[in-house]
């Protein structure tokens, strides 16, 4: 990390420093030279760091009031709702929250998909987001249990069950994940210990994540490698701190009119009604950060092969770097990677959206062609495209990028609104 | 790219038509001028008053509302009743207590610090009373239920004799907008029903209307506390959002790149 030398002014900064250079690495977080053509769609590492220490500190003070029992949680809920001061703001920037780092985190991962960042060098940081990206879906799940509301209790079922589906051991392992022979008071306080323990993994990759971020620096919307320090580059602080500022502020207002106005409208109506094992709802359905990939699990109608489909869905990304055959990063010089860009976001949208709907008739038929094709996506296009695709000539550097006359540098600059 | 948009439009507007075709099968929800709702919404307090009144005189012989104390009645943002008429609403109450010094159990009116107390002994009780089906708690029913206020509103003014060719079996009611049209609970309104205390003409639309304002009270009775914050908080980071725009606009003024 020390790629520069730095003495603290003061003696006992230094004696510090000595001992334990935290000045130096003060020091080269501010310093960190960073691309200066860096757009919005960077700002979002900063908000999730945003999100994931709101999720911690709310959910530290409700675990202070909530209780982990069968009989007891939605009654402790209801009591953090009323009667612990301000416990109603708490729990709802707590549940909105999660809904807001999933929107921000997906954000995250289109930006780095349109722009290659997960290309060489940077591979490791992109497999440690998909890891990131794999617990925080774990804890979201196991965060909607708790409440233990009837979408707890039977999404609880319905996604334990998958587990079934393995050869052989399936049943065992689901009565193991269980605690006993249906989702009950052992399932839930393992789940409540695992969605406390989860949060710290997260954290503890999140630093391994800008670890290795900072080895490499960030890569950028031209998607060319830069010197650092050099013009191209500004020190993180003032420069991205104050930028990521003032989008960290945009994030908060619309977090704000979510807790503060709509507060239910992302959640599901059933989970105001207490769990009861002997009343199945008439649709049950994950929250909407988890529906592109039930859709997928339910387009298969195998079960097995179902939830291979599902996991693939998301292990596939950890292969990103050596599927996409292309050496140039970003989507900008790559006309038709860029167009294949957009059927990707919108296949996942639809995907989404049939995910909420009943699998049956139409919607299946469509959930059927958006699995095929995101599948496709990956195994078949991105591979095929590095070798295809005529790409533009890049630039010498990012302040410089006349080569080839200077269209390049609009279309750069057109997509900082875009994308 | 032409095609490729071609195609595109084509799958959204049949996902489009589909959701059309789906919607269509819905009943519109009955709506009605909702105090509470908008940025800056409150609760009426006549309004909830009244609604208390329909819900202890009518509601309440079947439907228990667990996690309401007679205390919440009095407190900021609520129907705000007085203490003494809180105490006095209270003591119509009889609840259980005990044990005593000789180890019996005793009732006594109830207090602020007591819960409502339940209609039925437990849910077996309540289910055998109503052929089966079990009356709700109504404690958080308006954010139970898909369409919330307004569906509750709609259910109680639903009922209509059946149609032609649908025949109801014995304690079970026809009603527009109940999931599945069948229900278990008889019409619970009427006009004039009961007497308002303050004189508002008792028609079912009225009581309607009060009891379910009471019913969203109940389940977010930090209503008119988290509107007023949010206000605050909304136009607070508004103003700090400009505040650091010009800061940033300022800092990267010394690089020639655009922010």
């Amino acid at each position: 990390m020390s790629d520069h030398n730095y003495t603290p002014k003061s003696k006992v900064g230094k004696w510090f420093n000595d001992r334990l250079p935290l000045l130096s690495l003060v020091n080269h977080l501010t310093d960190y030279p960073t691309p200066k053509n860096l757009n919005y769609w960077w700002t979002f590492g900063g908000i999730l760091t945003f999100c994931l220490i709101t999720q911690i500190i709310t959910g530290l003070t409700l675990a202070m009031h909530y209780i982990a029992h069968a009989d007891m949680a939605f009654d402790s809920v209801e009591h953090i709702m009323r009667d612990v001061n301000y416990g109603w703001l708490i729990r709802y920037i707590h549940s909105n929250g999660a809904s807001m780092f999933f929107l921000a985190v997906y954000i995250h991962i289109f930006r780095s998909l349109f722009y290659g960042s997960y290309k060489a060098p940077r591979e490791i940081i992109w497999i440690l987001g998909i890891i990131i990206y794999l617990l925080m879906m774990a804890a979201a799940f196991m965060g909607y249990v708790l409440p233990w509301g009837q979408m707890s209790f039977w999404g609880a079922t319905v996604i334990t069950n998958l587990f079934s589906a393995i050869p052989l051991v399936g049943e065992g392992i689901v009565t193991w994940l269980w605690g006993g022979y249906s989702v009950d008071n052992p399932t839930l306080t393992r789940f409540f210990t695992l969605h406390y323990l989860i949060p710290f993994l997260i954290l503890g990759l999140v630093v391994l994540h800008i670890w290795a971020l900072h080895v490499p620096g960030n890569n950028n919307p031209v998607g060319i490698d830069i010197k650092k320090p050099s013009k191209d580059t500004v020190p993180f602080h003032p420069y991205i701190v104050i930028k990521d500022t003032f989008a960290l502020l945009m994030f908060m207002i619309i977090f704000a009119f979510f807790v503060f106005y709509s507060p239910n409208i992302l959640g599901h109506a059933d989970n105001y009604i207490e769990a009861n094992p002997m009343v199945t709802p008439a649709h049950i359905v994950p929250e909407w950060y988890l529906l592109p990939f039930y859709a997928i699990l339910r387009s298969v109608p195998d079960k097995l092969l179902g939830v291979i489909a599902m996991l693939s869905a998301i292990l596939i990304l950890a292969a990103l770097p050596w599927l996409d055959t292309s050496k140039i990063r970003s989507a900008v010089f790559r006309p038709l990677y860029r167009q294949f860009y957009w059927i990707l976001v919108l296949d996942v949208l639809v995907l989404g959206y049939v995910g909420a709907m009943p699998a049956e008739g139409l919607y299946l038929l469509i959930a059927r062609v958006a699995t095929a094709y995101y599948f496709a996506h990956f195994l078949i296009i991105l591979p095929l495209l590095g070798f295809k695709e005529k790409t533009l000539p890049l630039p010498f550097s990012i302040t410089d990028p006349v080569l080839g006359g200077s269209a390049n540098l609009s279309m750069a600059k057109n997509d900082k609104t875009k994308g | 790219m032409k095609k490729i948009l071609l195609i595109l439009s084509t799958i959204l507007i049949s996902i489009s038509t589909t959701h059309k075709i789906n919607s269509a099968e819905k009943v519109d929800l009955l709506k009605t001028e909702w105090t509470f709702k908008g940025p800056l919404g409150k609760f009426d307090r006549a309004s909830l008053q009244r609604g208390y009144q329909v819900y202890t005189e009518v509601c309440a012989a079947c439907h228990s509302m667990k996690y309401l104390s007679y205390r919440n009645l009095m407190e900021k943002g609520g129907p705000e009743f007085s203490e003494a008429q809180t105490k006095a609403i209270a003591a119509n109450f009889e609840v259980n207590d005990g044990p005593n010094a000789d180890g019996e159990m005793f009732t006594r009116p109830a207090r602020l610090s007591d819960k409502f107390p339940m209609p039925y002994p437990n849910d077996k009780a309540a289910q055998a009373a109503n052929g089966g089906a079990y009356p709700p708690d109504m404690s958080v029913l308006a954010k139970a239920r898909k369409g919330g206020v307004d569906y509750l509103y709609s259910v109680l003014l639903g009922y209509e004799d059946p149609p032609q060719g649908v025949n109801l079996d014995e304690g079970v009611y026809y009603n527009k907008f109940m999931y599945g049209n069948k229900i278990k609970m008889p019409k619970p309104l009427e006009d004039d029903l009961i007497e308002y205390g303050d004189g508002t003409p008792a028609t079912e639309e009225q009581m309607a209307k009060d009891v379910v304002a009471f019913l969203m009270w109940s389940a977010e009775p930090h209503l008119e506390a988290r509107h007023k914050m949010g206000f605050r908080a909304i136009i607070y980071l508004t103003i700090l959002t400009i505040l650091v725009y010009f800061s940033m606009k300022k800092i990267w003024s010394r690089v020639e790149t655009e922010v």
